[in-house]
């Protein structure tokens, strides 16, 4: 058993609903309790979905858990086949039904005998992959499945575009800016004259599955969902894939030469060359490079950042405030921990420390201790960052709403660097700004605040050491804090009166 | 109890396919409620998943509860569950220091047999921290009914009622005061007023009150109840778990929430109180026939209650303007839905159907009655009352009606008004003061709103925003 407050990443349901309910005319149904179909109101509200979310329980009950499901879920899935008439019904286990250990699989095989929908059974262990990995997998499952589908009935049609062409792969509901990133990609292999042969799963049909072989190459955005399928791809259909995210000015040119490789191993002829168009767009059409160089940036050189979130947009962010603006990243993580060897392989040289966790307690505690300038990551730090007084950016999920913007608010290509030099400049400035206040006396009547997030303090400030605390100017009142703390407990001392902290500050500076 | 729930009344049973948020959502208000509290919900990454999700912004607070989160050596019994247990509950003990330890049993534990009833009184002596267990799962309830299983755990805690006691303290206190009766002349009447007042309201026996209501309302409730001279002697739960009310067989108790109906077996089969039923103090309409109900159980006339209520929907003139004549739709999904429908019927609105997880009919006995008194004066037909419904059938039935407003859950508001159907998301009104004559008013604010939003917007020609649909889906 584990305590737990908060999680970053969600049970592996969340991740097979959110592929299934990303394709196009695909139903799931959940072996679950009453009340777990909380997925609905996420997609509903988050996404501020038209549509009623494709997902419905097949209610596991008292009667269930003593008889067995029985008919139920069968009848549950011809029922829907009627209803919906989907192409493809996914029947979903959730961490409850996966201790009950009923053959799921004699289900579906039953089901699919008398629905005209196709059903398959998501293979997931509930209790050794996360929202992330769940996802990754079904969308594999899905996709070989089909393939395998269309190579028996001898559709499989394997011969490539005439033009070179490309799969989008990974962009999907509930994930972090996806349908920006999406269309921001879509722009970007436009102008490389690339054509899109199938975007997946987000928006994609299950029927045309089986045309993803025609692309020349497929496009890995994000390094969570996505690689399992195109890893099989790679195996079965030696299709080539591209897993480096075009996140930031150098990543972006990186990822498009890697496209200019596999393009130029199957043409013959013609050979392109994007290497102009990789100057212009660094030069003149993002902004972000030239905004590195200008004086506003200069402001931020050596600034400490802390950077926390999913594999990829920590380590994307990481190596761009390092790299691109030289700003100082103190302490990068992800609470990816099925991902840690290439996450850490990512950041190397980019940051002083690195954190793997998904607690995020140690997150909390890692930040009030280096007290950056700013912090990037998720919803999370942003609250640690509201109590700390820290500005925080918004880089990875888990989200709130707020990050499901209306406008065009894209992470990948080149807008996208644009998107996060603004992210970047305005979290600093905020940061500055209240600075400036608290040393010209802006505000300072607010009430200390405690620094760590864990509740294992064992000092206490008499009134008259918190008054003096509270007329120490707001940007080193923390440090002044946390100094005075560390020498009452190097001496002994419980009870900080103002003559210790005076105390603290001649030995400090002795 | 009136047994009198007349044939009229259609009740039916759907397949129970709907959405409804699951029963440990109770432990956000609860822990908000009950002061020095902690609930520990011993789940899964799907119970965390849940509650972070739903209680939003909430779970930056620092709040009073945890998950337990089972991993795969809890589920096949490699680890000692009894110790795990401890383990968490000592680090609870030592970083919060509460003063009780509420175990919430979701469907894992359940599955898995895990014996927390057997558990909790062996780990209480060791810790010296009371740990209630309450089972609070998808598998039995739905939503509000998380809120009755705990309540109806700790009403096994109260403390016993011995009147014996109490009635010899009442001599002392007197005495003491005639002990000070040097005290100025003034100061004497104050205080023979005030014992006369308190004569007065100790007239009637032992009242307790159950259900949980934010602290404010549950004081207008008790000084509207005090205005008829009837003395609220305490709440389940209380805002202290250390002030829990005394039970006992001479007591009686009464509810101010239609999902209690464990809460209210419990008291009466294992704590021997009396029960008083009577409507909901859900509207005006409710508050007044709630009093009226308790007041004529202890032999009290009412004073200027008529008045009251009447003043009260004087108040809400502007509101019912806006709803008269307007149809409604409950999809069904906090238990609230009969209080609800019946006060919006008498606003004059017309209610197309009440879905409702589940109807205790003995429990409720007095607000159907009243309902159906209700449809009777304002000569609309009882609306038909589905239980367990099924969302997909639903939405095919509202296809048809076309209701003015759908009182429904969050997966379902937004596709309705992209339909072109008005909705209320039903859970506010589980979070919103809506008790008592004053709250009256907050409840219509929450129904009219997405009428009054779409007065402003009516013209704009955009009320449908599906693109055409060829299927015969929903």
């Amino acid at each position: 058993m584990k305590l737990a407050y908060w999680m970053y990443a969600g049970p592996a349901h969340i991740g097979t609903l959110r592929v299934a309910s990303s394709f196009k005319n695909v139903h799931a149904i959940m072996h679950a309790p009453l009340g777990d179909d909380y997925f609905n109101v996420m997609r509903s509200m988050l996404e501020r979905e038209r549509d009623f979310t494709p997902v419905t329980a097949s209610i596991v009950d008292r009667h269930v858990l003593a008889r067995g499901s029985q008919e139920k879920v069968v009848d549950n899935i011809t029922r829907k086949d009627k209803e919906e008439r989907p192409d493809l019904i996914v029947l979903t286990p959730t961490c409850t039904s996966s201790i009950l250990q009923e053959d799921l699989q004699n289900f579906v095989d039953r089901a699919s005998i008398t629905s005209n929908s196709d059903v398959i059974l998501a293979d997931v262990n509930h209790y050794r992959v996360n929202e992330l990995q769940a996802a990754d997998r079904t969308l594999e499952q899905v996709v070989r499945y089909y393939l395998e589908k269309a190579r028996r009935q001898g559709t499989l049609d394997q011969s490539i575009t005439k033009e070179p062409s490309a799969n989008i792969i990974g962009i999907f509901t509930l994930g972090f800016h996806n349908q920006h990133d999406c269309r921001e990609l879509k722009r970007l292999l436009q102008d490389l004259n690339i054509k899109i042969n199938k975007i997946i799963p987000e928006g994609g049909s299950v029927k045309d599955l089986q045309y993803l072989p025609k692309a020349w190459f497929n496009l890995v955005p994000y390094r969570e969902i996505g690689l399992m399928t195109a890893i099989y791809l790679e195996k079965n259909f030696g299709m080539p894939y591209i897993s480096i995210t075009p996140m930031g000015i150098v990543d972006t040119a990186e990822c498009i030469r890697q496209i200019e490789k596999h393009v130029n191993n199957l043409v013959s002829n013609k050979k392109v060359n994007y290497e102009p168009y990789i100057d212009q767009q660094t030069r003149f059409v993002s902004q972000a490079a030239w905004f590195s160089r200008s004086i506003d940036c200069q402001n931020l050189t050596g600034k400490k950042a802390v950077v926390f979130g999913d594999a990829t947009h920590a380590a994307s962010i990481t190596r761009i405030l390092a790299r691109e603006m030289g700003i100082r990243v103190s302490c990068t993580g992800t609470y990816c921990k099925h991902d840690t060897e290439w996450f850490k392989e990512q950041v190397q040289g980019f940051c002083d420390e690195i954190l793997i966790t998904d607690d995020h307690t140690k997150v909390g505690d890692m930040i009030a201790r280096i007290e950056p300038s700013a912090i990037f990551g998720t919803q999370m730090e942003r609250h640690i960052g509201k109590r700390l007084d820290i500005p925080c950016g918004v880089i990875s999920s888990p989200v709130h709403i707020q990050n499901f913007p209306l406008g065009y608010r894209p992470f990948l290509g080149y807008e996208g660097t644009n998107q996060i030099a603004d992210l970047v400049y305005n979290s600093f400035t905020l940061g500055m700004e209240d600075h400036l206040l608290e040393i010209f006396g802006g505000h300072d009547t607010k009430e200390v605040i405690t620094k760590s997030l864990s509740t294992d303090t064992d000092l206490t400030w008499n009134h008259e050491s918190q008054l003096e605390l509270n007329k120490i100017p707001g940007f080193v009142r923390g440090k002044i804090k946390r100094n005075t703390e560390k020498f009452a407990r190097q001496n002994n001392i419980t009870n900080i009166t103002v003559e210790i902290m005076y105390a603290a500050k001649e030995a400090l500076s002795a | 109890m009136s047994n009198k729930i007349s044939e009229t009344l259609t009740f039916e049973c759907e397949t129970g396919n709907y959405h409804t948020f699951c029963p440990i959502s109770c432990v956000a208000w609860l822990y908000q409620k009950i002061e020095d509290s902690f609930f520990l919900v011993v789940g899964t990454k799907t119970c965390g998943y849940f509650l972070q999700n739903a209680l939003g912004v909430m779970i930056f607070a620092e709040p009073r509860y945890a998950m337990a989160e089972l991993e795969e050596g809890d589920i096949s019994a490699q680890l000692n569950d009894y110790e795990e247990l401890k383990r968490l509950c000592l680090q609870i003990k030592k970083d919060r220091n509460p003063s009780v330890i509420i175990w919430i049993g979701t469907c894992t534990t359940e599955i898995i047999k895990m014996d927390l009833e057997g558990m909790a009184p062996k780990l209480e002596n060791e810790l010296g921290i009371p740990i209630i267990v309450a089972r609070a799962n998808g598998l039995d309830y739905a939503f509000t009914q998380g809120e009755d299983t705990v309540s109806a755990a700790m009403a096994h805690r109260c403390p016993e009622q011995i009147l014996l006691i109490e009635r010899k303290k009442v001599i002392q206190d007197s005495n003491i005061q005639n002990f000070f009766s040097f005290l100025s002349l003034e100061k004497e009447e104050k205080t023979i007023n005030k014992n006369k007042n308190f004569e007065k309201l100790k007239k009637n026996p032992p009242l307790v009150l159950f259900g949980s209501l934010p602290s404010t309302v549950a004081s207008q409730l008790s000084s509207e109840l005090k205005r008829q001279s009837v003395q609220v002697s305490g709440w389940l739960p209380a805002q202290r778990y250390t002030d829990l009310p005394s039970l006992g067989d001479q007591v009686y108790v009464c509810g101010v929430n239609p999902f209690l109906s464990r809460t209210a077996t419990t008291l009466m089969r294992r704590r021997k109180c009396k029960l008083i039923g009577a409507p909901f103090p859900i509207g005006p309409d409710g508050t007044r026939a709630w009093i009226e109900k308790i007041c004529s159980v202890f032999g009290i006339q009412t004073e200027g209650l008529g008045k009251r209520e009447e003043q009260i929907w004087e108040n809400l003139k502007d509101y019912l303007d806006l709803v008269r004549g307007k149809s409604v739709f409950f999809m069904g999904d906090n238990l609230l839905e009969i209080s609800l429908a019946r006060f919006l019927i008498r606003c004059g609105m017309i209610v197309y159907e009440i879905g409702i997880p589940y109807l205790d009919k003995r429990y409720q006995a007095a607000e159907l009655l009243f309902s159906q008194n209700t449809c009777k004066n304002m000569s609309i037909p009882m609306p038909r009352i589905v239980e367990k419904p099924d969302n997909y059938n639903q939405i095919q039935r509202m296809r048809e009606l076309k209701p003015d407003l759908a009182i429904t859950g969050m997966a379902h508001a937004n596709p309705l008004e992209a339909r072109g159907i008005n909705t209320k998301w039903s859970v506010e009104f589980t979070f919103a003061q809506i008790h008592g004559f004053t709250n009256a008013r907050d409840v219509l604010e929450l129904v009219t709103r997405p009428l009054r939003r779409n007065n402003n917007l009516e013209n704009l020609g955009w009320s449908n925003l599906t693109k055409k649909e060829t299927k015969n889906k929903v």
